[in-house]
């Protein structure tokens, strides 16, 4: 008796972590799978044009994007992105912890900062062009112009936003300025500026994409929009999927980042959460 | 009696300041071009922009580009958020469809807009649906996400007390998921509206469809650096107005909720 429903249970067991497996795959591979197929079914049937099956995608891709275009065209957008969003973080972090612990500086930039940062940033494309040519430099500080808004602001809110009871703790325990900094002023606003750095990506990531459409002779934008201006269509659809795996990259390795510089405030809230 | 007197004081030295802070940098820009740092061909006079900005108000044409990019803006905004409010709602609140989208939804959401614009030309040519496929794909997502958050984050308690009193589902979704969902749902509104401006103008700027955006394209292939930058300010005007009227109206949908009460001073 005991044996028999031994078995059963271990057998049942056995199939529920099989299904439990299958069904882990399933749910986040289904979809996407699903989708595809039928993708390239309707892309077979109906002889639209502008949609070529995922296969003549996946071969546009391997034909025009491993080689010598990688070196060409993607290395360097990604060199200029990298810079730009490098240089969005330092500017915005260092920009926004003077302006964040200095009450009177705030008041007097605040209006100005909330109008800068409303221009939508693409407009500032012909500017930068006007101003610096159509050069390296220029498509960095586009990206820098839009990207540093939210970091920027998001700072100064997180700083702003340090629990008075810990500064006034650390001021009377004579904890030095650069060390109040450090250890806690900074640590205080990082879920605020992380947060304004998850937003930062993606506009740097538009931004480099319209610069180089605009003016530019290499680059993913141009690429893509020269694909699409000879009606290469399978080619400017491996350019979309492209631009696409480089936002879910940046994605997941922000995702990565933050979870390393923030263990401490998920963990906080876990604990409350409990 | 003091209290009050000695916040007004200190609101009005912040407006103040503010006003210095406005005018030190349309004091330094007017400075460079005069100093020669940079060439007014390029940096014109802030005078020079004001003046051309101040034209451009009594234009009827700049009215119609204005008319037109807002056009854009608003069905996309309308369009992308009654979608995602109603796909939103479904799939947050079916834990089998929302396990099965979740690594679409991560995959497509990364996606940036303005990949798309080459496909949205070769789809619909220089017209208005191709700026608005642009415009609706990203502010569809910002929203949709905020409403799948805010539809999950329904006390479960909550719910299970509207379960044992009997509430059918119509009233579940009003009187329990929506008041929920509603804080979320502005969060996200607000964040779409930005996008969508910014969109619609650039697509105006890329695509080449009337507006504002292609108004700034034609000035700087024209070299109008004067037309540019009012361009440049007036679209800054304009997307101030956006998020000054969103949170407005985000605070005033929301005045019953704690995040917009704590904030009055006590």
């Amino acid at each position: 008796m005991t044996a028999y429903t031994g078995r059963i249970a271990a057998t049942r067991r056995g199939r529920t972590v099989g299904s439990r497996i299958a069904a882990g795959l399933a749910y986040p591979l289904g979809l996407p799978i699903l989708l595809l197929v039928l993708w390239g079914v309707v892309a077979t049937r109906a002889t639209s044009t502008f949609f070529p099956d995922p296969l003549t995608i996946a071969e546009a891709f391997r034909q025009t994007w491993v080689g010598p275009a990688f070196v060409e065209d993607v290395l360097p957008s990604l060199t200029r992105l990298g810079l730009g969003i490098a240089a969005s973080i330092v500017v915005g972090i260092a920009a926004g912890t003077v302006i964040g612990l200095t009450q009177w500086l705030r008041d007097l930039l605040e209006p100005l900062l909330e109008f800068l940062r409303a221009i939508p940033p693409p407009v500032l494309i012909p500017v930068a062009m006007l101003l610096l040519g159509i050069t390296d430099t220029m498509k960095v500080v586009v990206i820098v112009s839009g990207a540093v808004w939210p970091i920027l602001l998001n700072t100064i809110e997180g700083v702003r936003g340090t629990d008075s009871v810990m500064k006034e703790t650390a001021r009377s325990f004579q904890v030095s300025w650069w060390e109040r900094l450090w250890f806690l002023v900074l640590p205080a606003a990082s879920p605020r500026i992380m947060a304004g750095v998850r937003q930062a990506l993606s506009v740097a990531l538009i931004l480099m994409v319209i610069s180089e459409m605009f003016a530019s002779s290499s680059g993913l934008g141009y690429r893509i929009a020269y694909f699409q201006r000879n009606y290469l269509i399978a080619e400017m659809w491996s350019g979309i999927l492209l631009l696409g795996l480089v936002g879910v990259f940046l994605a997941v390795a922000f995702g990565l980042v933050e979870r390393r510089v923030l263990r401490w405030y998920h963990g906080i809230r876990e604990v409350n959460r409990v | 009696m003091r209290v009050p007197s000695t916040r007004r004081l200190r609101a009005l030295r912040r407006a103040m300041l503010g006003v210095v802070g406005l005018t030190g940098f349309l004091l330094i820009w007017q400075l460079i071009p005069t100093l020669g740092l940079i060439n007014p061909l390029y940096l014109p006079y802030v005078t020079d922009v004001l003046a051309r900005l101040f034209e451009q108000l009594v234009d009827l044409a700049f009215w119609r580009r204005l008319g037109s990019t807002m056009t854009s803006w608003a069905i996309g905004l309308t369009v992308a958020t009654i979608a995602a409010v109603v796909l939103g709602t479904v799939v947050g609140l079916v834990p089998f469809l929302r396990r099965a989208t979740h690594t679409m939804v991560e995959f497509l959401r990364p996606i940036p807009s303005v990949a798309l614009i080459p496909l949205a030309v070769l789809m619909f040519g220089i017209q208005r649906q191709a700026a608005l496929v642009i415009i609706i794909y990203a502010s569809f997502w910002q929203v949709f996400v905020q409403v799948i958050y805010g539809v999950a984050d329904v006390d479960a308690v909550a719910r299970d007390t509207a379960r044992s009193f009997g509430l059918t589902r119509r009233e579940q979704l009003s009187h329990l998921v929506l008041p929920t969902t509603l804080p979320y749902l502005m969060t996200g509104l607000r964040l779409a509206a930005a996008v969508a401006l910014i969109l619609a103008i650039t697509a105006e700027m890329v695509i080449g469809n009337p507006g504002l955006g292609r108004m700034i394209e034609l000035s700087r292939s024209a070299g109008d650096a004067p037309g540019l930058y009012a361009l440049v300010v007036v679209t800054g005007l304009l997307g101030l107005t956006v998020n000054i009227v969103f949170r407005f109206v985000e605070r005033r949908v929301l005045s019953w909720h704690q995040s917009v009460r704590g904030e009055e001073p006590l």
